[in-house]
């Protein structure tokens, strides 16, 4: 019997806001968030940016881990949610406290997309994850797989082992696996749309359009004057 | 406690009923001799003509510098310290107790999840929660649980003049003034939790007051009679932490 505890629980209210942004390799995601930070910051709000996989203690076990082909689909799942939470604990709540605008590059939906692509079981990996804080806003850069596919290998020739899934065997070419991963992490995500209400960005437009679109989108959930949001 | 049963999601890709050894688990708080009685037990059971292997907290390849290193700044957060414990469980379930008990050995664990989950709940984890986490894990043939009350546990690490263990103390909480103190407020708080997960999945209680020779022979018995009553079916290692 399940306990029933899942993803969703944490909605406590903070004094700042946390927007997240999600979406395959090459979807201009990390693009948009980092022109949002800019703009954010020149409006005077305070700003912390986190990314996946950056607590600096644990990332040299999954840097190990990967390095050895140590991981199974089990382990990757459970060191990147340690990761996860080193980061809740000691930078996104305490920042939410304090009532800074908090910027995810990736949030627990990568971990629900790639785990359960990677045969984790979804109930299971979703109540991993239950401690972490609802975000504000969740922005989800939809695009097409042969789009992002394009973008990502005109500019970077090695792909790495676990990042083309080729710990899960789907092709002994790394390309091809790369290809038949990302477009099995697409259907994840495209089931997360509905289940969580994360917002669809169409990321086959123009850079600076997304760009006008996410700021109009978060523009409502700022405090109206940036100087007083840590003072409060 | 009204804490329900996990679901059980077992281990991806591994098919339970080719796993023909036995997972037997020595549980109990920390200076309670388990070190002593697991070399007794490993030592009857090669005598007896069975092959085994052991395993114990933050022996795997994969996680137990990262902890090593973790533990000493002690810069690491709370929910954290429970998710990498999980982590390096769960490497050492994939890559010594699976493998073990595929070659039908006796798989002798030194604490088994009841103790990470008893050390998650007293630093305030949400018990459905880290049951939940460990919903992967495989059930054991049979837990023993050396007791101790937590007076007799102080002695001990007095008698052993090694002193307080600051981890064991659980003085990264802290739970008293000092040493002695937040010792004997965490333990008595990891020694409920035992109790209760005891009550939860049936745990054979020694109790670990008497001679190092009486304990041993209990605990030997006990695992023979285990070992007498058959290889496990494939059914019988579905978990519910």
């Amino acid at each position: 019997m399940s306990s029933g505890g899942t993803y969703g629980m944490n909605r406590r209210p903070y004094a700042g806001q946390l927007f997240i942004v999600e979406g395959i390799d090459g979807s201009g995601k990390s693009t948009q968030l980092t022109l949002l930070a800019q703009w954010l910051r020149s409006e005077g709000y305070p700003v912390v940016f986190s990314e996946w996989n950056s607590s600096p203690i644990v990332r040299a076990t999954t840097s190990r881990g990967k390095k050895r082909n140590l991981l199974t689909p089990l382990t990757f799942s459970l060191i990147h949610a340690t990761d996860f939470s080193d980061r809740v604990e000691r930078e996104i709540v305490p920042s939410l406290k304090a009532g800074a605008i908090v910027l995810a590059d990736r949030y627990v939906y990568t971990a629900f997309a790639r785990d359960v692509v990677r045969g984790v079981n979804p109930r299971w990996v979703r109540s991993l994850y239950r401690f972490a804080p609802v975000p504000t806003r969740a922005f989800y850069f939809r695009v097409p797989l042969e789009v992002a596919l394009r973008r990502i290998l005109a500019g970077r020739p090695k792909l790495k082992w676990y990042e083309a899934g080729m710990d899960i065997g789907l092709h002994s070419d790394i390309l091809e696996s790369y290809r038949l991963f990302q477009s099995r992490i697409l259907t994840e995500y495209e089931t997360q749309v509905q289940e969580f209400g994360l917002d669809v960005m169409d990321a086959t437009r123009p850079v600076e359009v997304q760009q006008r679109e996410l700021r109009a989108a978060i523009r409502p959930h700022l405090p109206e004057r940036a100087e007083g949001a840590l003072a409060r | 406690m009204n804490t329900m049963a996990a679901e059980s999601i077992g281990i991806p890709s591994v098919d339970p009923t080719e796993l023909s050894g036995w997972l037997i688990v020595v549980e109990g708080p920390d200076g309670v001799g388990r070190t002593t009685h697991i070399d007794l037990l490993r030592a009857y059971l090669e005598r007896q003509g069975y092959a085994v292997a052991e395993t114990g907290f933050t022996r795997s390849d994969l996680a137990s510098r990262g902890i090593r290193r973790a533990k000493q700044g002690n810069t690491l957060g709370s929910n954290a310290f429970n998710l990498f414990y999980a982590t390096d469980f769960a490497d050492r379930l994939e890559r010594q107790i699976v493998p073990a008990l595929r070659s039908g050995f006796v798989m002798l664990t030194d604490r088994y999840i009841y103790s990470l989950i008893a050390r998650a709940i007293v630093r305030g984890a949400d018990p459905d929660w880290i049951r939940n986490v460990y919903g992967f894990s495989l059930k054991p043939d049979a837990v023993f649980y050396l007791r101790l009350d937590v007076r007799e546990l102080a002695r001990r690490v007095i008698d052993s003049s090694r002193g307080f263990d600051y981890w064991e103390s659980g003085m990264d909480l802290p739970m008293g003034e000092d040493l002695y103190e937040s010792f004997m407020n965490y333990q008595t708080r990891v020694i409920e939790e035992l109790d209760r997960l005891s009550r939860d999945f049936g745990f054979h209680t020694i109790d670990a007051t008497r001679d190092v020779e009486d304990i041993s022979g209990e605990l030997c018995a006990g695992v023979a009679r285990v070992l007498e009553a058959g290889r496990a079916s494939g059914n019988g290692r579905v978990s519910t932490p």
